[in-house]
């Protein structure tokens, strides 16, 4: 989908469903699953089709995805750490839906 | 402990609110949601700064504003997003909850500014949820913060200064996209020129909108002009885009197809709060109800920047030091008038290409009055026939849509489905977008799990 000039600053290295993606310090974990080429980074829960990161700025949801093993995380809006696992997300994560 | 001003937003209206402020010794605190101060135009600045990558003028005033933040005393606190807020109440000041690496925190303050900038419009369109569409305003994040290019085939499709400004920075990178779909309507230069006189007082930036033109002209990519309709196709994914000219369709291959109609004002948080809005026809959008310097109809409670109305960044940066003085001197702070009125004489000149710009980049009414099959909610894939068949059937306002249809209660909460909305229940109902209303937006403002409710101390418990 994206992809990485030779001359581009990257001195991170996370993985995206097991494969390592060289990255700079500071970009999300969004902007890792669009340079991994994942078909999709989550299943839709009403229609189960693929989505991928869409806005990359917080707005519209499209990117929540499992870092580190925690579900429901927006990508777009969670910066790499050298060693981060991301994988892709079906469904829904368990949210609270009402104010407490 | 309670701080003077909080200010959610970390882009030019923020950071221009905090120097003023903290300037004047108050306590303030800055919470934004990304890694490092700078906002959208000025994203990942100290970065590319350290690396020698600064490219113009823009880069540099906004470095040099960022800087002058960084040495002003605020408070900063990145990584945050902000999901709860409640005005003052019983003697107490606004409250404030904010997650920061799934940890909750209370915050307190007297007063409270939001500088939480613009999104691109959205533009819902057949197809619109395919991988492999995004937003030009995300491909430029991709490229402003890691030096990534889209893959090719590449197709953008918009209006505005931001695919143009965007197209040269790909070119600068050493990219050009294969097809350029230009979607402004056919009389879009018409609606504008009589604002060409008055914009040429803002002549710098029109300048350099034209350098920017004129740059392209080097290696040009493939333009299409009054493309009134785009189809995104594919089965799992993006393979080919088809647009719709006078001449009818035409159909070409794509990878990536990046979308970008303008921006509006991120009204989200402010109306949580209750603040009044106000439907602009011009822009076909609501924005806040502002008094003077940023004030709204809730008390304490300051807009500034792109949220409060689109002026661009220089404009954001002056118009939030003028808040942050009026929410100083609200607080007790003496604050130089003369200072006040220098800033507004630096504003005009920015501000004056506004008009110009603002007819210029009118949406097409195929944009505004999506066809029946069309996806307006991406959250719970609700089409526009769906919502223009509540409305057939009873429902007279976007809220009682949302219950009939659940457009708007997915985890964006209407951000992206919020203006299609309004107009499409307007165009039901022929009633004004006015008068058909918004969507009531509760806390709270982002999808928290049960575990960030259970985070919050007791002390800091909002409601
Ligand atoms: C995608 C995009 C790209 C743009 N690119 C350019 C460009 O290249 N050049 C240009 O001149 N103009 C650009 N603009 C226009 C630009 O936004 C404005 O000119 C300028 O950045 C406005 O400044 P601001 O301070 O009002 O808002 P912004 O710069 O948008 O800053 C708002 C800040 O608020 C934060 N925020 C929002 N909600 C929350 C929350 N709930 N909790 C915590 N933080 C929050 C955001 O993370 C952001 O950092 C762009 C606009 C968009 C939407
Ligand atoms: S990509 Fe839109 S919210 Fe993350």
């Amino acid at each position: 989908m994206f992809r990485k000039p030779p001359d581009a600053p990257a001195g991170v290295t996370v993985f995206v469903a097991g494969q390592p993606v060289r990255m700079a310090a500071g970009e999300s974990a969004a902007a890792a699953v669009l340079l991994a080429g994942l078909g999709s980074s989550r299943s839709h829960p009403v229609d189960g089709g693929a989505r991928l990161p869409y806005c990359m700025m917080g707005v519209c949801f499209e990117c929540l995805m499992v870092i580190d093993g925690a579900p429901g995380r927006q990508g777009c809006l969670v910066p790499v750490h050298e060693g981060m696992r991301i994988e892709p997300m079906a469904g829904l994560p368990d949210l609270a839906g009402a104010p407490p | 402990m309670e701080f003077d001003i909080a200010i959610v937003g970390a882009g030019p209206a923020g950071l221009g609110a905090a120097i003023e402020a903290a300037g004047l010794g108050l306590s303030v605190i800055v919470l934004d949601e990304q890694p490092a101060p700078g906002g959208q135009v000025h994203r990942a600045i100290e970065v590319r700064k350290a690396a020698g990558r600064l490219d113009g003028e823009d880069d540099r005033d906004g470095a040099a504003l960022v800087a002058a933040f960084r040495a002003s005393g605020a408070v900063h606190r990145p990584g945050v997003q902000v999901w709860w807020m409640d005005p003052p109440a019983g003697g107490a000041g606004f409250r404030l909850v904010a997650t920061q690496d799934g940890a909750s925190q209370g915050i307190a303050a007297k007063r409270v500014l939001l500088a939480v900038g613009a999104l691109e419009r959205p533009a819902p369109f057949p197809g619109w949820t395919l991988p492999g569409v995004l937003t030009v305003g995300a491909a430029q994040i991709l490229l402003k913060s890691g030096g990534n290019l889209a893959a090719a085939p590449l197709v953008i499709a918009g209006q505005g200064p931001l695919p143009l400004l965007f197209a040269s920075q790909l070119a600068k990178a050493g990219m050009v996209p294969d097809l350029i779909l230009d979607t402004a309507p056919a009389d879009a230069w018409r609606r504008a020129l009589p604002h060409l006189p008055g914009a040429l007082r803002g002549w710098r930036q029109l300048a350099r909108g034209l350098h920017l033109m004129l740059a392209l002209r080097r290696s040009p990519p493939h333009c299409v002009a009054r493309v009134r309709e785009i189809e995104a196709l594919g089965e799992h994914r993006l393979e080919a885009v088809r647009y719709r000219t006078e001449a009818g369709w035409t159909q070409v291959p794509a990878t990536i197809l990046l979308v970008h109609e303008g921006v509006i004002p991120n009204v989200h948080a402010a109306m949580s709060l209750g603040v009044e809005h106000v439907w602009d026809d011009g822009q076909a959008c609501w924005r806040p109800k502002l008094g003077v310097d940023g004030e709204t109809s809730v008390p304490g409670l300051f807009i500034a920047g792109d949220a409060a109305g689109i002026g661009g960044w220089r404009v954001a940066a002056i118009d939030g030091r003028l808040a942050g003085l009026r929410a100083a001197e609200a607080l007790g702070a003496s604050t130089d008038a003369a200072r006040r009125s220098r800033l507004r004489l630096e504003r005009r000149p920015h501000a004056a290409l506004r008009p110009f710009l603002d007819a210029l980049g009118r949406p097409r009414e195929e944009l505004l009055a999506p066809a029946d099959a069309t996806v307006v909610c991406r959250c719970e894939m609700v089409t526009a026939g769906a919502v223009r068949a509540a409305v057939q059937a009873g429902a007279t306002g976007p809220n009682e849509v949302k219950i009939r249809t659940r457009c708007g209660m997915g985890p964006c909460q209407g951000r992206l489905c919020g203006p299609s909305l309004t107009m499409l229940v307007a165009e039901a109902r022929g009633v004004p977008p006015a008068k058909a209303g918004h969507l009531r937006i509760r806390p709270p403002l982002k999808p928290v799990t049960l575990g960030d409710m259970a985070g919050i101390p007791p002390e800091d418990r909002a409601g």
